[in-house]
């Protein structure tokens, strides 16, 4: 029972790179963190198999896939003989060894670049990822999954989520994107969270009542390769 | 232009310290007191807004973010110090998602317990021991899978000492030393192994000298 999702490359691009394997990602692409690798392939017109893993029937906490990623968590990766697994390294990879693929510029194209790259990958990572994942599961999954949701740990977590945007709103005031004039990785790693509050729960005002905030999101929401994660979301819910 | 280091006494701000001396760049240090919301003074603030240590200033270029500074100056050194990131875009494909695996799975539980345990008292606010007992059970998970890797490979990235392992030394010697929690790593062959190991390191016994961390509780 394995899906293929291959995404065709254009011809230009088929004499250029030669058709390769494509890389395969395993897990259900309404996971936030298996999205986000999702929107990185695609943005770099990298060729991918996605293989469904059933996390309703504990199919991540199989001793076999446990082999490749050892917390039981989604997204794992595999590229021929290289096995990866948590989604910004992954992100990482792909932008490194895929360099000249698609969106050239998605993790730099110059040291300082890259550094500024990684520092709002970071903030995304520390700031930005623990009180948005704890409102997207209380707000977005736990209704459908019929488990109680705990106001005070949604109240604690919109507190902290809205320090941190008050910090985006000031650099989103000062820089068309989080790094730079160009729209990166960082970015991208923020579109998976911020989707759900924004559309699947009553807390996307959050974002979209901040005026640059509201404005970066309407941007990079809008970008063909997201709008594309959303959709197999969709067909696959 | 030598790189300043903001926060030094601190743990997070000791991983770029540790890094620097592998790669043998020369830095200065700017002390930052926690204690005293020196992090949320307004001048602070312009270099690091989200008002956590460390920052580094270079020149003029401002970057902060532990592990982004620690990407940077492993790579912009490439050629010279230790090699932190692999050579090929493999091998540094497992630094990163060992590099991940501290700032999301070990780095959460080990940060409240050290803020918990060692900085309650000082910040004001009475220890939470259900909080303490819950992050004491999710380290020791992650540590039981790092002893599954380590019995398969020598470092978290490898068969070489990387970032991913330098990641863990400013947490874990506060884990084993101020917290009295050692039995946490040396209940574990493997874990305990790699931990001497990368612990007696020079560079991280060098920091360790110069920077000593805030007197306890």
């Amino acid at each position: 029972m394995v899906e293929s999702v291959t995404r065709r490359s254009t011809d230009r691009q088929d004499q250029k790179f030669p058709m390769a394997t494509p890389v395969k990602v395993y897990g259900p692409p309404m996971s936030t963190a298996v999205s986000r690798v999702l929107a990185c392939l695609l943005e770099k017109d990298v060729q991918f198999q996605l293989i469904p893993v059933n996390m309703f029937k504990g199919e991540h906490k199989s001793p076999d896939f446990l082999k490749i990623q050892p917390f039981g968590q989604v997204p794992a990766f595999q590229d021929e003989s290289t096995s990866l697994f948590e989604s910004r390294s992954i992100c990482r990879y792909l932008c490194e060894k895929y360099a000249e693929k698609g969106n050239t510029g998605l993790y730099g194209t110059n040291p300082l670049a890259k550094a500024s790259i990684d520092q709002w990958l970071e903030a995304e990572g520390q700031s930005f990822n623990p009180p948005s994942s704890v409102l997207v599961f209380q707000l977005a999954f736990a209704p459908r999954m019929k488990i109680k949701q705990d106001q005070a740990v949604i109240n604690e977590n919109e507190q902290k989520l809205a320090k941190v945007l008050e910090v985006y709103e000031k650099r989103l005031g000062e820089s068309r994107f989080l790094a730079g004039d160009e729209f990166s990785l960082a970015d991208l790693s923020h579109l998976p969270n911020t989707h759900y509050l924004v559309n699947a729960s009553d807390r996307g005002e959050l974002f979209t009542f901040k005026k640059n905030v509201g404005r970066w999101w309407g941007e990079i929401s809008s970008r063909d390769s997201w709008k594309k994660v959303v959709e197999m979301q969709k067909q696959t819910t | 232009m030598v790189v300043k280091v903001y926060g030094p006494a601190y743990a997070s701000p000791k991983r770029v310290l540790v890094c620097l001396i592998e790669k043998e760049v020369e830095f200065e240090t700017v002390p930052v007191d926690l204690l005293k919301g020196e992090h949320k003074d307004p001048e602070y603030l312009k270099l690091q807004p989200f008002g956590t240590i460390p920052v580094t200033q270079d020149g003029e270029y401002t970057l902060y973010e532990s592990r982004a500074i620690l990407r940077y100056y492993a790579e912009k050194y490439k050629s010279q110090g230790t090699d932190l990131l692999g050579k090929t875009v493999e091998e540094r494909g497992l630094v990163e998602n060992w590099l991940e695996v501290e700032a999301q799975s070990y780095h959460p539980p080990i940060y409240t317990l050290t803020i918990q345990i060692l900085f309650s008292s000082k910040l004001g606010f009475p220890r939470d021991e259900n909080l303490i007992k819950e992050s004491e059970e999710k380290l020791a998970k992650v540590l039981d899978i790092y002893e599954e890797r380590l019995s398969k490979s020598k470092y978290l990235g490898g068969d070489f000492f990387s970032l991913a392992d330098l990641s863990h030394l400013p947490f874990t010697q506060y884990l084993v030393d101020q917290m009295g929690k050692e039995y946490m790593i040396r209940s574990r062959k493997h874990v305990s192994a790699w931990w001497d190991d990368i612990s007696s390191r020079p560079s991280w016994q060098k920091v360790l000298q110069l920077y000593p961390a805030p007197s306890k509780n």
